[in-house]
Formats: structure tokens, C-alpha cells, sequence
């Protein structure tokens, strides 16, 4: 019964989409007041209504009704119960499930967060939105189902792939669809702005937290992603440049970009075609993403069973929205007109390059994630881009990138002097300089690339400092009050961009200091690893929920002095005789010591991986800190200053405390 | 006037930038591609020498041999048709199996044993890398060919294809 509550709820939530996506837009063409004001309680129906399939998925999984074919194919009566919500999103259709769940959420939130737009831009922006959330629908109404039953009914479900079996399961793709599909709120305005031939300053206003917003999810699931795969896939790798890590970063990389040139849309009223543009391209890829890890042309842990019909259908769906939209933007761009003019140096110009750099960055990982596929599907034989590529090309795009970073924040809008930058920013570069040739000095080897990753990091904290100096340099009273009445989108700014230091040095101090150890131990040897001594203690058995394991145990000492006892283990999951490999790690703020299991090479002996990562939770927390200073950015006073002025308007109904 | 030539250099400048940029990326495409070979393309002197590609391919039954060292091990992979010796140092991954697919990068050695340097994962029990599948396909297309060829009158235009 249940699932086929869901199965209804879908197909009204379909029904509630399509009138979502037609009726307030042609509402909007023909100054209709009442059809455009269909479009929020319809959002809000169909919000209810996807939610409500949702919902009945997840008991299904919850309560592991077998008859259900995606429960039985992706779940177990011996699952434990935060893995089996999990497993909601843990198949093809389940994940697309949640993906129309996220973006029914983002609708709702714009439809509730705008009261003090035009009802015609509302119009416009939930319409585009339920244009987007039709064609999500028709793909799982019409190919995959997942409340389809299965006849006759399994006693046990074939239990959710093993590398899934974990709390990162439960929290990363959430976190990553929301970034994705957040884009689809940067997208909707963009189109509704180019329908409405109004693109102005306030148009960036308006579709700048939501921006910001996706893109703090966006970070935060792709760090969740990238330390998921290095505790998880048991080689202690960070990023692989796999090809779906690759579809989750070009929208990353775009959106960066579309936030930095929505700032100087909203101040300047420059780049607004441009800015159109990235929007569009940010959420396209999100959608490219979509159809390279749903559609089974990768391989990789993220593809399900394979169903040409899908891809087929996402293909067909991504040339629509993304042609569709293109058209739309060739067609009208040339109306948008330019804005303010600015000088060659000033921060536009510097703004400009961040976005060039940063687009030629995205271009680049896109030739190296489709070129393989292109030659694949035109039979011109099978190629593999690897890491090597990305590597060799990500760099040199990055490093001026992160260097212009520093001048950016310190250079003024319109027109810049070269003389006045430097006279600020020399101490700055020399600070930097010299701490980075230095500080590898202390641990004893120096390499110019670690030294140079040193610099960039260095340099982008010493720049961030004069540029809080710069920013309150005529502030009155005390330096800690004006510290504190600075924007809090100055603060975001500044954390976001000491972020991206952070990150840096983690990357380098990983990449030049990390040292990787296969060997083979039997019990009783020992092995030194970064100054560390592993000693092999021997394997025991071990009883799982859902497994049998081999448990490891090792000893860790320093300088003769036992510090602590790891325990990697090797795991076989019952339902399928998976094997999994389960490492164990001593996580600190100044490196990992990770250790797993390889195999049993005879004799109580074991293959080994004895792992030493310096700095490697800075990469991490590099991550969050970005993601918290677009949070901080989010809080400003000017998105709030608004809100205020429209209570004022509607005579303080609504909320009464901001 | 001047105001133009400005623009004009600086469209110049832009372009000269994205210009190098592009050299760089290709120039570093070109020199990372990684090609596939199936076992068959190997044995034909098809696969280049001193250079890494992937083969793809089954683990021959009861080819896995460890040396004493315990780390590195030889097995044989197989597209049905020829088998390539292969020889990697370090841990296979945990569903590395006899008899099921395998992909692996590396470089051929003069001896014509294929020396991994990567042994390529697979998510799932029953999946086959999609490389390994079309090796096995592609070995098995040109077994029915040659069989065809040997029964038929030559056909060279529908062999090709």
C-alpha cells in the first residue's frame, strides 16, 4: 500500500510541476496576475506531494518491505537502520528521487524567501523551476520507478553495496545533491531575468545568497566526497580525478566563478551577460554531472545498472535545458547591454581574470572527463585520462589564479595604481617569500614545488592581513570595534580566501612529505614509517552486524614509546561475499597515520599498507572553511536590511523578530 | 582613437593568454593519454613499447603466483583468444579474483610480460570493467570473423566492418 501511496504522490507531484512550469510563466507573458500567482502555492503542492514519495520510499527501506524491487536490490534485513534510510538514495532511482526532493526544497525556500520580489520575477524563476523539475519526473515516471514491485516477493533483500555501508552514505550525497541542484535557483533566475529582459544590480542581488548557498553545499560535499574515498576506499588517496569527482568539481569551479562575477554585478552593474552565462553553464554542468554518473557511461562506484533508455533520456534532456537556454541567452543577451567602464587595472579587471582563469580550469577537466567518452561512443577505441593530466594542467592554471587572489580583495573597484598595490602588498610578497623558503627547511628536505605551494599559501594570508588592515584603515575607536563593524561579507570574504591557504598547505605538506609503505608483515615485525614504528600484533576474527571481518592490530610507538593501537580490519559482507577493506586511522590536527590490511600472504603473514600523511586534515579543513565563510557572507546585513524595509511595507506582518 | 587601440591590445593580450593556456592543456593532453589493448593487440605488435597503456581481460584460472616476497605477484590475462603474462608489485584490490575481469595500466617489458603499476578496482561482484568486457567481445567478434573468413568466400568490405 504504501509504495503505492508513493507511486500516486509522484505522479500528482508530476501533474502540480507541469502547471508550475506553464502556467506562471505564460501568467508573466501576458500580465496575468492570477495565473502568476498560481506559482507558489502549486511549488509548494509539489514540495508536499515529492516529499510524500519520499517519504514512502523510506519506509519502505526502513521497514525492508522486500517487495519492492529497489528495496530488494539495495537493501537487508540484517542492514543496520541509519544505513537503511540511507539506502534510499543508495540506487538509481532512489538518488534521483532525492535529487527531485532537493530541488522541490530549494523551490519552496525561493518561493517563501521572496516576498520582496515582483510576483512577475517570482513567476518566471518558479516557473523555470518547474520546467527543470517536469523533465526530472518524466525521466523517473517513465524509466525508473522506484516504487516498482517485484513478483514473487524475495525473503531477503541482496543488501546495499558495501562501500555504502558507511555514515558518509548517509550525509555526502545530500549535502552534494543540494549543491548541484542549489545551481538550478542561480539558473532559473538567470532565465527569468533574460525572459524578463531585466538584468540589473538588483537581479544580482537577488540571486546572490542563493548562489553562495549552493556553493557552500556544493564545497561541503565534495569534501565529504573526498574524505569519504580516503578512509573508505582503503588506498589512502584524497582525490583521483575519477571521472564523477570530476562531474561534481566542473559545477564547483563554475560556481566559484559565477560568485565572484556576481559581486561585480551587484556592485558595478559590469559583466552581466556574462554572469548569465556562467550561470547557465554552472547548472548545465550540474546536469552534465547528473548524466555522466547516472547514466552508466562511467564506471565507477557511483554507477548503477545500466539502461540505455536513461541515458538516452538524460542526453535528450540536457540538450534541451542547455540548448534551450543558450538559444534563449543568444537571443537576448545583446539587449542586456554592458555596465559601468572600468580601467585595465582595477578589481573588475582582476575579477575578470579570476573568472577566466577559472573557467579555462573547468574547460580543461571537461576535454579530460568527455574526450575519453567521445572516442568511446564514436568506436575510435578506449582511452584513459589520468591523473598525470590533470595534475600537469591544474597547477599552472591555479597558481596565477591564487596569486591574484591576494591583490584582489586590496585593489579598488574602476581604476587601481600599480604603485599604490605595490607599496601595500610588498611586505606581504616579502613575508611570504621568505617564510617559504624557510619553513621546509625545518622538517630537513626542500623541494622548489613544495616551496612554491608554501608561498601561495603564505602569500594569501599575509595579502588577506593588509587587506583587513586596508579595510579598516579610517575606522574610528578602537581596532577590535572596527574589526567588528566590518560587513559580514568582508568576513565571509576573508575566511573563504584563508580557506584556500589552508587547503594549499594541506596539499602541498600532503603531496611533498607523505610517505607510502606496502609491505608484507608477518606477527612480531615491525616497520618504520614517517618516524613512526608499526608493529605487527597478528589477526583476530571478529562478528559484525552484517559481516565477518579480520581484525589487525598494531602497535604505534615513537621513539621506543608505544603512543597507540590501530586496528584495521578486512571485511566480507554476508548477503553478497563482498570483500571490503576497512582502514584504520589515528586522524591529528598535524597528520594521519593510516594503516590497512592488503591480504593474507601466508604463514599468519599479511600484505600491508602503512601510510604516513602529514598536514592531510588541512585539505578538509581548507574545505570547511570555505564553505563557512560563504555561510558568514550569507549572513550580511544588506540581504537582511531588506527583509526589514518589506516587513515595513506589509505593516510588520510575518515574522515579528529578525 | 586611443581608447580603441587599448581595447585592441587588450582583446590581443586575452587572446595571446588563452592562446597559451590551450597549448599548455593540449600539449599536456597529448602526452597523458593512456590508450587500452586488448591481450590480442598485444600479441599482434599493436601496443606501443616504452610507453604505459591498459589491457583488459580475465585472470586466467589458477595463473596467480606470489612471490616470496610476498608483494609481488604474476597472473595472466586473457581476452579468450591470446594471454598476456603480467607481472605487479604492491596489493590488488579486494576484488581482484580468478576468473573475473580485470584492468590494469602499465608498460610492456622486453620480455613481453606487461608490468602493472596499477590494478584497477572494481565496485561490485558482478561487475565487469566495461574495457575487459571489450576486449573479451572484440576477441570473440574476430574468432567468428576468421571463421567466417575460413568458410566463406573472402569478404574483406563486411570483415572490415
Amino acid at each position: 500500500m504504501i509504495p503505492e501511496i508513493g507511486q500516486f504522490a509522484l505522479v500528482l507531484a508530476f501533474l502540480l510541476a507541469a502547471i508550475q512550469g506553464t502556467l506562471p510563466l505564460v501568467g508573466a507573458a501576458r500580465r496575468i496576475p492570477a495565473w502568476m500567482a498560481l506559482a507558489r502555492p502549486v511549488a509548494a503542492g509539489q514540495f508536499v506531494f515529492v516529499a510524500l514519495a519520499f517519504g514512502c520510499l523510506a519506509y519502505s527501506f526502513v521497514t525492508g518491505d522486500f517487495s519492492v524491487a529497489n528495496v530488494a536490490t539495495n537493501s537487508n534485513s540484517q542492514l543496520p537502520t541509519a544505513y537503511r534510510f540511507a539506502a534510499t538514495w543508495g540506487s538509481h532511482e532512489g538518488s534521483m528521487l532525492l535529487w527531485v526532493l532537493m530541488l522541490a526544497s530549494w523551490t519552496v525556500a525561493v518561493a517563501m524567501w521572496s516576498r520582496r520580489l515582483p510576483l512577475e520575477m517570482v513567476a518566471r524563476v518558479l516557473g523555470v523551476m518547474g520546467l527543470v523539475s517536469v523533465g526530472f519526473l518524466l525521466f523517473m515516471l517513465a524509466t525508473s520507478n522506484p516504487f516498482d514491485r517485484l513478483f514473487p516477493v524475495p525473503a531477503d533483500g541482496r543488501d546495499l553495496n558495501p562501500l555504502l555501508q558507511d555514515p558518509g552514505m548517509v550525509i555526502h550525497p545530500p549535502m552534494l545533491y543540494m549543491g548541484y541542484v542549489g545551481f538550478s535557483v542561480a539558473f532559473a533566475f538567470s532565465v527569468a531575468a533574460l525572459i524578463g529582459g531585466r538584468l540589473d544590480a538588483t537581479w544580482a542581488r537577488w540571486s546572490r545568497p542563493w548562489t553562495t548557498l549552493a556553493w557552500c553545499f556544493l564545497t561541503v560535499g565534495i569534501m565529504l566526497g573526498s574524505w569519504w574515498a580516503y578512509y573508505e576506499l582503503g588506498w589512502g588517496g584524497w582525490w583521483f580525478w575519477d571521472p564523477v569527482e570530476n562531474a561534481s568539481f566542473m559545477p564547483w569551479l563554475a560556481g566559484t566563478a559565477l560568485i565572484h562575477s556576481l559581486a561585480v554585478t551587484e556592485k558595478r552593474g559590469t559583466f552581466r551577460s556574462w554572469t548569465v552565462l556562467l550561470a547557465i553553464c554552472a547548472f548545465s554542468l550540474s546536469l552534465l554531472g547528473t548524466f555522466l554518473v547516472r547514466s552508466g557511461v562511467l564506471t565507477s562506484v557511483h554507477a548503477f545498472a545500466t539502461d540505455p533508455r536513461r541515458g538516452i533520456f538524460i542526453l535528450a534532456y540536457l540538450l534541451l535545458v542547455v540548448g534551450g537556454s543558450l538559444v534563449l541567452f543568444a537571443l537576448r543577451a545583446p539587449k542586456v547591454g554592458g555596465g559601468g567602464r572600468f580601467e585595465p587595472v582595477s578589481r573588475e579587471t582582476l575579477l575578470l581574470a579570476n573568472n577566466v582563469l577559472l573557467v579555462v580550469a573547468c574547460g580543461s577537466v571537461l576535454l579530460g572527463t568527455l574526450y575519453p567518452l567521445f572516442l568511446d561512443a564514436l568506436n575510435l577505441g578506449k582511452i584513459s585520462v589520468g591523473p598525470p593530466y590533470f595534475d600537469s594542467v591544474f597547477a599552472p592554471i591555479m597558481a596565477p589564479l591564487v596569486f591574484l587572489m591576494g591583490v584582489g580583495p586590496i585593489a579598488r573597484w574602476k581604476e587601481a595604481r600599480v604603485p599604490d598595490l605595490w607599496a601595500l602588498l610588498r611586505w606581504a610578497l616579502g613575508v611570504a617569500i621568505v617564510a617559504a623558503v624557510v619553513a621546509p627547511l625545518i622538517t630537513g628536505k626542500w623541494t622548489p614545488l613544495v616551496s612554491f605551494g608554501l608561498f601561495l599559501s603564505f602569500w594569501v594570508v599575509a595579502a588577506t592581513i593588509v587587506s583587513v588592515r586596508q579595510q579598516i584603515r579610517h575606522a574610528q575607536g578602537g581596532m577590535l570595534v572596527a574589526l567588528a563593524r566590518q560587513p559580514r561579507a568582508f568576513w565571509g570574504m576573508t575566511l573563504a580566501h584563508l580557506g584556500i591557504a589552508v587547503f594549499i598547505a594541506g596539499v602541498t605538506l600532503v603531496k611533498g612529505f607523505e610517505t607510502e609503505r606496502d609491505v608484507r608483515m608477518a606477527v612480531g615485525d615491525s616497520v618504520t614509517v614517517g618516524g613512526y614504528a608499526f608493529r605487527f600484533d597478528g589477526v583476530t576474527d571478529r562478528q559484525g552486524p552484517n559481516y565477518r571481518a579480520m581484525r589487525g592490530t598494531f602497535d604505534v610507538s615513537r621513539n621506543g614509546r608505544s603512543i597507540e593501537q590501530l586496528f584495521p580490519e578486512k571485511r566480507v559482507y554476508l548477503s553478497q561475499q563482498m570483500p571490503m577493506t576497512e582502514a584504520a586511522i589515528d586522524t591529528g590536527p598535524f597528520g594521519d597515520l593510516y594503516v590497512s590490511l592488503g591480504e593474507p600472504v601466508g604463514g599468519g603473514a599479511w600484505s600491508v599498507r602503512v601510510y604516513a600523511k602529514p598536514f592531510i586534515t588541512w585539505i578538509w579543513g581548507g574545505c570547511l572553511l570555505m564553505a563557512f565563510g560563504g555561510l558568514v557572507a550569507l549572513s550580511d546585513r544588506r540581504y537582511r536590511i531588506g527583509k526589514r524595509r518589506e516587513q515595513a511595507l506589509h505593516g510588520g506582518a510575518g515574522v515579528a523578530a529578525d | 582613437m586611443k581608447a580603441r587601440h587599448k581595447r585592441l591590445a587588450w582583446i590581443a593580450a586575452g587572446v595571446a593568454a588563452l592562446g597559451v593556456a590551450t597549448a599548455l592543456v593540449l600539449n599536456a593532453f597529448q602526452s597523458n593519454l593512456v590508450f587500452f589493448f586488448s591481450p590480442t593487440d598485444i600479441a599482434d605488435n599493436r601496443a606501443p613499447k616504452g610507453r604505459p597503456f591498459r589491457i583488459g581481460g580475465l585472470v586466467v584460472d589458477k595463473s596467480v603466483q606470489r612471490e616470496s616476497d610476498g608483494l609481488t605477484v604474476r597472473f595472466e590475462v586473457t581476452d579468450t583468444a591470446k594471454t598476456i603474462p603480467v607481472l605487479y608489485k604492491g596489493i590488488l584490490p579486494d576484488l581482484f579474483r580468478e576468473g573475473k575481469g580485470v584492468v590494469a595500466q602499465g608498460a610492456l617489458q622486453p620480455d613481453g610480460t606487461f608490468r602493472a603499476t596499477e590494478v584497477l578496482a572494481k565496485h561490485d561482484e558482478n561487475y565487469m570493467p566495461p574495457e575487459a568486457a571489450a576486449a573479451i567481445g572484440k576477441a570473440h567478434v574476430e574468432a567468428q570473423g576468421k571463421r567466417a573468413a575460413q568458410t566463406l568466400e573472402p569478404q574483406p568490405e563486411v570483415l572490415r566492418r
